[in-house]
Order: C-alpha cells, then sequence, then structure tokens
C-alpha cells in the first residue's frame, strides 16, 4: 500500500487537466503500477504521471509487452493490469495483448492516446481508429470527448475489467481532452443499466445439479480458468472431497486443484493425459466449473462426452449452451457456486447415493496404466520434457511459471506439479507467441517476493525478449528458461506427423541443430548478457540441475537459460486436430487397449471388468 | 432458417449500432434488416433486427447481445403478438394510358401517391412485409423503376412497453 495521501485522490478539485484528472482516477481507483510507453498524444498525462507518489510507471521497450505484462500481473495477483500506449502504432501494437486478454478473460486496463477531438477523421498523424479496432475484442471500450468524463470512464473501466466474466476495456482519451481544463468530481457509484452481471446462483439450479451429482455413476468435475478467476480453489477442494468425484483442470485451469490430489486426473484435451480425456468421454455427467467447452479439450463436438448429462455453471450467460446442449445450466460467480453447490450435494446425499467405487477404481486404473512419460534421447542430448520437470522440482509448487506457446506450453502445463492457484499463467485461446517473457515480468512487478520463471521457446522468445532490457533496469530479476530446439517445435511435430517430414520454414538456427551457418544465430548467452542478465548454457542432461540451482540463486538480474535440447521430441499424449477424443495416442500411433466390454457403445461396460 | 424479430432497447450512444453489427459479423449471425431510431425517452434508442437463424443460435445473439455494455434489453416479437410494419417507396412507370390502373392498385392497397411524373409516379407504402410483398406483385407488370425499402419496426400488442423497466438504476 502507498504510504500517507498527501490528498485524498476522490477530493473534487476546480481546476485541473484531463492528464491530471486522469492520473488522480488512477491514483483514486487503486492503482499501483502501469507498464506503458508514452508517445505524442500521451504525452500531456505522462507529465503528471511522473509526480503521482502512488502510480508506478514501467517504460517497456514495445507496447505489446505492455499488454502482456499488464497481464501477467493481472493473473498472478487477481487485480486489474493496467497498459497504456500514444495513439496510432502505440495503439495497434497493444491489440495482440487487448484479443489475448478477451480470449482468457483477463482482468486489463488499457489508456491510449487519440489524436486531438478536432483532428479525428482526418488522417492526422499516427491516428487509428482504435475503439473501432478494439471492439470485437474488448469487454466494452469508450472514446472519451469531454474530460469532465474521465473520472467516470475510469471507474466504469475497472469495474467492468474486474467484475462478472473479466476481460479487457479500452479507454481511448483524445489529447485536446487531455489538455482540456476540467473539474474532477469522482463519482459516488457506479450506475450502468445495461451490465448487471449475476452472480448469485439460481437456488433451483442449484438442487437440480445436486440431485443429478446424487444419481450420477460416472461424474467427472470439469474445472475450467473461471474458478482461478474467481478464487475459488477452496470451494473447489470442499466440493471434490465431499464427493470422491475425479477432476479434471484445464490447460487454463491447472493448480485450481492441487496435482497431488488423490482425485486429480489432469488435464483433458488435445495434449490431456489418457485418464483426463478418458474419465470425460465415459462420464455420465459432467459438473463444468467455469470452463467453455473449448474445441481443444472437446475434440470432435459431436463425439466428445457423448453419454454424459452436463450441469455447466459459468458466470457468462453466453457460454452456456454456446458449443454443448446442457442439462442444467447454472449462471453464477464459481466462488458461491461451488460453496452452494456442496451444501446442496451434501444434503442430497443425506438421501441417498449413487455408488461411484467402481467409476473412481476404473479412472484411478487408467492414471495408473497412462501415466505421463517421455522417452529420454538416444544420442545422450537433453529432452525438453526432462529439463521442465526439473526447474518444476527445483523451484517448488510456490513459484509462478508463464509460458510461451507450443511444445514447451504443453510440457510445461504437463510436467510441473502445480499446487496452487495462479502459479501457472499462459495464453490458453489465442495461442500468443512472444507471451511468456513479458508476462513474466508483469507477474513478478506484481509478486515480487515470488520466484518466476518464464518457461518459453526459442521461436517465442525471440519475439519478446527485448523485455530484458525492461526487467534489468527496473529490477524485475525473472528467470527464463529457453526450451531451445531451434525450431518452431510444434509446428514441426505437425510436419512430422501430417505433412511427411517436409519441414517448411520451421528451421530456426538457433540452437544445436544450425545447418548452413558456423554458429547458432542468435547467440542467446550474449543476448543475455547484452541485457545485463546472466546468460547460462546447458546442454548435457547432467548438467541441467545445477544450471536451475545456479539460476536460483541468482536473484539481482534476469538469469536467461539457454537449454539446447534435441528437436524431435514430440507432445503426447494427442487427439488429432477435429478427431473424437476416443483416438487418443499416448505416443506416436498408440492408442491405449481397453478391454473388449469397454470399448463397445455401451457405457456400462466399465463396471462388468471391474465386478 | 427460420425469421425472428427481436426489439433491442440501447442507450442512445455514438458507435452503439457498429457495436451491434460488429457482433454480428464476428459471430456468423444474419441480418436481415436492421432498423434504429429514437424513442419516447431521448437516452434511448431502440433497434428492430430482424435475423435469420436456427432456434439454438438465436439464443445466443440475444445472449451475445445482452453482453454489450450499452444495450439494455432484448424482446423476441413474435408475429402473432406484435404489429410489424416497413415502409416502401416505388417508383413505376405509368404514362397516360397506364396511370389510371396504377392508381386502382395504389387504392386498393391503401398506398399513397406522393411524386407524379408524366411517365412515372412515386408510391409510399407502408404495410407488413407480406402486404409489401403482394403490391409489389401487382405493380411489377407496369414497370418498376427503382424502389427503396425499410426494414421492419413493430412493437408488441397490448398496453404494456418494454421499456418500462429497462432503466431502473441498478
Amino acid at each position: 500500500m502507498p504510504e500517507q495521501l498527501p490528498l485524498d485522490p476522490t477530493l473534487p478539485v476546480e481546476k485541473l487537466t484531463g492528464a491530471q484528472s486522469l492520473v488522480r482516477s488512477l491514483e483514486a481507483v487503486g492503482v499501483e503500477v502501469i507498464f506503458g510507453y508514452p508517445g505524442g498524444t500521451i504525452l500531456p498525462s505522462y507529465d503528471p504521471l511522473m509526480d503521482s507518489p502512488h502510480v508506478r510507471h514501467i517504460l517497456v521497450r514495445h507496447e505489446q509487452g505492455a499488454g502482456h505484462a499488464a497481464e501477467g500481473y493481472a493473473q498472478a495477483t487477481g487485480k486489474v493490469g493496467v497498459c497504456m500506449a500514444t495513439s496510432g502504432p502505440g495503439a495497434t501494437n497493444l491489440v495482440t495483448p487487448i484479443a489475448d486478454a478477451y480470449m482468457d478473460s483477463v482482468p486489463m486496463v488499457a489508456i491510449t492516446g487519440q489524436v486531438g477531438t478536432k483532428a479525428i477523421g482526418t488522417d492526422a498523424f499516427q491516428e487509428a481508429d482504435i475503439t473501432g479496432i478494439t471492439i470485437p475484442i474488448t469487454k466494452h471500450n469508450y472514446l472519451v470527448t469531454d474530460p469532465a468524463e474521465i473520472p467516470r470512464t475510469i471507474a466504469e473501466a475497472f469495474h467492468l475489467a474486474s467484475t462478472g466474466r473479466p476481460g479487457p476495456v479500452l479507454v481511448d482519451i483524445p489529447k485536446s481532452v487531455q489538455t482540456s481544463i476540467t473539474s474532477f468530481v469522482w463519482p459516488e457509484t457506479i450506475d450502468m443499466p445495461g451490465y448487471r452481471p449475476v452472480v448469485r446462483p439460481h437456488g433451483k439450479q442449484i438442487r437440480e445439479a445436486a440431485r443429478l451429482i446424487a444419481a450420477a455413476e460416472r461424474p467427472v468435475l470439469y474445472v475450467g480458468g473461471g474458478v482461478i478467476k474467481a478464487d475459488a480453489s477452496a470451494e473447489l477442494l470442499a466440493l471434490a472431497e465431499a464427493t470422491g468425484i475425479p477432476a479434471v483442470t484445464t490447460l487454463m485451469a491447472r493448480g485450481a486443484l492441487p496435482d497431488s490430489h488423490p482425485q486429480h486426473l489432469g488435464m483433458p484435451g488435445m495434449h490431456g493425459t489418457v485418464a483426463a480425456v478418458t474419465a470425460l468421454q465415459k462420464s455420465d455427467l459432467l459438473i463444468t466449473l467455469g470452463a467453455r467447452f473449448d474445441d481443444r479439450v472437446t475434440g470432435e463436438l459431436a463425439s466428445f462426452a457423448p453419454g454424459a448429462k452436463v450441469i455447466h455453471a459459468d458466470i457468462d450467460p453466453a457460454e452456456i449452451g454456446k458449443n454443448r446442449t446442457v442439462d442444467v445450466p447454472i449462471v453464477g460467480d464459481a466462488k458461491l457456486v461451488i460453496a452452494e453447490l456442496t451444501t446442496a450435494v451434501v444434503a442430497e446425499f443425506a438421501n441417498g447415493r449413487a455408488d461411484i467405487s467402481a467409476w473412481r477404481e476404473l479412472t484411478d486404473s487408467w492414471k495408473q496404466t497412462y501415466p505421463l512419460g517421455f522417452t529420454e534421447s538416444e544420442d545422450g542430448t537433453l529432452a525438453p520434457q526432462h529439463v521442465i520437470g526439473r526447474i518444476g522440482a527445483i523451484a517448488g509448487p510456490e513459484a509462478i511459471y508463464v509460458a510461451g506457446v507450443g511444445q514447451h506450453q504443453m510440457w510445461s502445463a504437463q510436467f510441473v506439479q502445480y499446487e496452487n492457484p495462479r502459479t501457472w499463467i499462459n495464453s490458453g485461446g489465442l495461442g500468443t507467441m512472444g507471451f511468456s517473457v513479458p508476462a513474466a515480468m508483469g507477474a513478478k512487478v506484481g509478486k515480487p517476493d515470488t520466484v518466476v520463471w518464464a518457461i518459453d521457446g526459442d521461436g517465442c522468445f525471440q519475439m519478446t525478449n527485448q523485455e530484458l532490457a525492461t526487467c534489468t533496469l527496473n529490477g524485475i530479476p525473472l528467470k527464463v528458461a529457453i526450451i531451445n530446439n531451434s525450431s518452431l517445435g510444434m509446428v514441426r511435430q505437425w510436419q512430422t506427423l501430417f505433412y511427411a517430414e517436409r519441414y517448411s520454414n520451421t528451421d530456426l538456427n538457433s540452437g544445436d541443430h544450425h545447418g548452413t551457418f558456423a554458429a547458432p544465430i542468435p547467440d542467446f548467452v550474449k543476448l543475455a548478457e547484452a541485457y545485463g542478465c546472466v546468460g547460462l548454457r546447458c546442454d548435457k542432461p547432467e548438467d541441467v540441475d545445477a544450471t536451475i540451482e545456479k539460476a536460483m540463486a541468482i536473484n539481482d538480474v534476469p538469469v536467461v537459460i539457454d537449454f539446447r535440447v534435441h528437436r524431435d521430441a514430440m507432445v503426447w499424449p494427442m487427439v488429432e486436430a477435429g478427431v473424437s477424443n476416443d483416438a487418443i495416442q499416448y505416443a506416436r500411433g498408440l492408442s491405449p487397449k481397453w478391454d473388449r466390454e469397454e470399448t463397445g457403445d455401451d457405457l456400462s461396460g466399465e463396471e462388468k471388468v471391474i465386478s | 432458417m427460420s425469421r425472428h424479430t427481436l426489439s433491442v432497447l440501447v442507450e442512445n450512444r455514438p458507435g452503439v449500432l457498429m457495436r451491434v453489427t460488429s457482433l454480428f459479423a464476428r459471430r456468423n449471425f444474419n441480418i436481415h434488416s436492421l432498423t434504429v431510431g429514437p424513442t419516447e425517452r431521448s437516452e434511448i434508442s431502440r433497434m428492430t433486427i430482424v435475423v435469420d437463424v436456427e432456434t439454438q443460435p438465436l439464443e445466443q445473439v440475444t445472449k451475445q447481445l445482452n453482453k454489450l455494455i450499452n444495450v439494455l434489453k432484448i424482446v423476441e416479437l413474435e408475429d402473432d403478438g406484435s404489429v410489424q410494419r416497413e415502409l416502401l417507396l416505388v417508383k413505376v412507370r405509368a404514362d397516360a394510358s397506364a396511370r389510371g390502373e396504377v392508381l386502382d392498385t395504389v387504392q386498393l392497397f391503401r398506398a399513397h401517391v406522393v411524386d407524379v411524373a408524366p411517365d412515372a409516379v412515386t408510391v409510399e407504402a407502408t404495410g407488413s412485409p407480406d402486404k409489401l410483398a403482394a403490391l409489389l406483385r401487382v405493380l411489377e407488370p407496369f414497370g418498376i423503376r427503382e424502389l427503396v425499402q425499410s426494414g421492419s419496426v413493430a412493437l408488441a400488442r397490448g398496453g404494456r412497453a418494454i421499456s418500462d423497466r429497462a432503466l431502473r438504476s441498478a
């Protein structure tokens, strides 16, 4: 918390500029940090920002970095992340992180300068219609044309970003509005007649859900990112333990339930565990909590969980029934929904309950028979999964792990053991390469006392690594593990599997497999050193632990490790895009062999096997 | 595919129409017609949107529209429980020999002639989409020079107003 306020930021002030009003408004909503980049049309606001005793501004090296940093900060802390940029190219550089925040429901406010009101529409220098551009990728956006509206707009923007289904809100402020003289009146209440999110679930729906749960023989808790957004992990654990129902946590929900919990079957989806994917397929009741039946989870929708009834709880009514027909819809905040559901289920169980012990034995047996695994490389080079698993083991479950997008992201979701919410941050919906370094920077700013690891790919890292300069200069000592296979690994994996090993444009020449060049380009260790970081390299399995421990011991500057891994490692299990989850392969060409009774359409077959 | 009429109360603010049309484009919904205009309250505009969708996607349309912050209320107006009207202006070829017959048709449909030229008349008609389609079929043989047609506007039958509770403060 900031020290004593020199002046209550909510006190009315008669004469000030729009820019001063903006800074006072940001102080009034409690903003502690802004990631931003100044430019012509936002300059008036950067002047009073310099004097704010409460708001820290971190100067990034690219506006995209500012946006992802705001996302990382928001996901690590649960608070609204704030980024700021100038008009035109500054604003358009925020488009990718805004779209990312929209897909993953991240609370974020983006503030952009705009050309003066008289110049709007004239194709003025650095003019872009950023409110028009971001309509489809924001929860809401504003173009402020009256400086007196700045306090109300900022109050509304933060309210919208952080309540209901969280998301990004953009506030575009013309330069002339920032320089106008106005008065400052902080709104006493927020009155938005078109925005009333339902947070308290309907009692009848909760009771109906409890009845289905009591009658289900093969139920699964299908847990999504909404549980983390709602800070509902404690409630989820209570529900899981009161019911004994097995659970899966999606890519956005890793850490919502401890991985070590015996009922946890792992992550479902395209690269999910056999146990998690199969449990959903053979379930008779999906208890869906803050998840949205994404195509990467369901595979071919028509054959997803064919025998299951569906309870779907979400804060966003539009998610319910969007992809999958629902038997019991529940609109509400996951924290309240899960708590009320637990009470209702316990009451319902008093009247009797279907026996799920056979189902538990079955799901446990899948977990035992098909654990996540990988084969070490044959030539003694590093296996990427081994590296990531060791980072997780050494840094432990209190650290925060932030991934880019691709193979290393999937391995990080699989081979790091997550025990706590908000310790796994990644770009799930949009799949934004380059997310990791700036998002980890934001997470470290929000949680300065927590170890933050960016687990990145060599492709992703080269998109946004300039933020290492920001980290070094601002005392943000994150740790970066580049899982360097010298290629765009996930694309290469698809080329191996589906394009006859024709590797079109996926060779990055950045690691051990540098074709025509004498050396890898770039040298990541030298690059790290150029940015004032400690650069380390590791290319032998026996050096992995020592290298990670060396990085763990450095806490004054950022550390970058170039892990030279072999390039033919693939992410398994895998369900090929667009096919049924029943066709899951745990290694290339290998699918689980179910007993005859289990493979048929008769979903009651499993019980016969057990009994 | 079936046709549905949605009456949508929105805040009268710049950019609201764009938010609605952008949503339809992005979610791959089909707009048949859209009209927007002021209401009895200056701070509220009313849109009448006619969409072609199956029942299931219609629910998505209304849910997604409801997520727009400037949208206050959405009501689906069923054909038999509402009055729906479109406006048609049509320029029909009508020289001296044909003019009488054209004017008879205009009378039959309770339409009006709003402009006369030596070789054409311009007819204004309001009515349900069916009635206007019927009028056009009858006028067609005379020769239609050009026409313009509005989207539907619609109100529910009965004494109640959908805007009654829409603006109550949270």
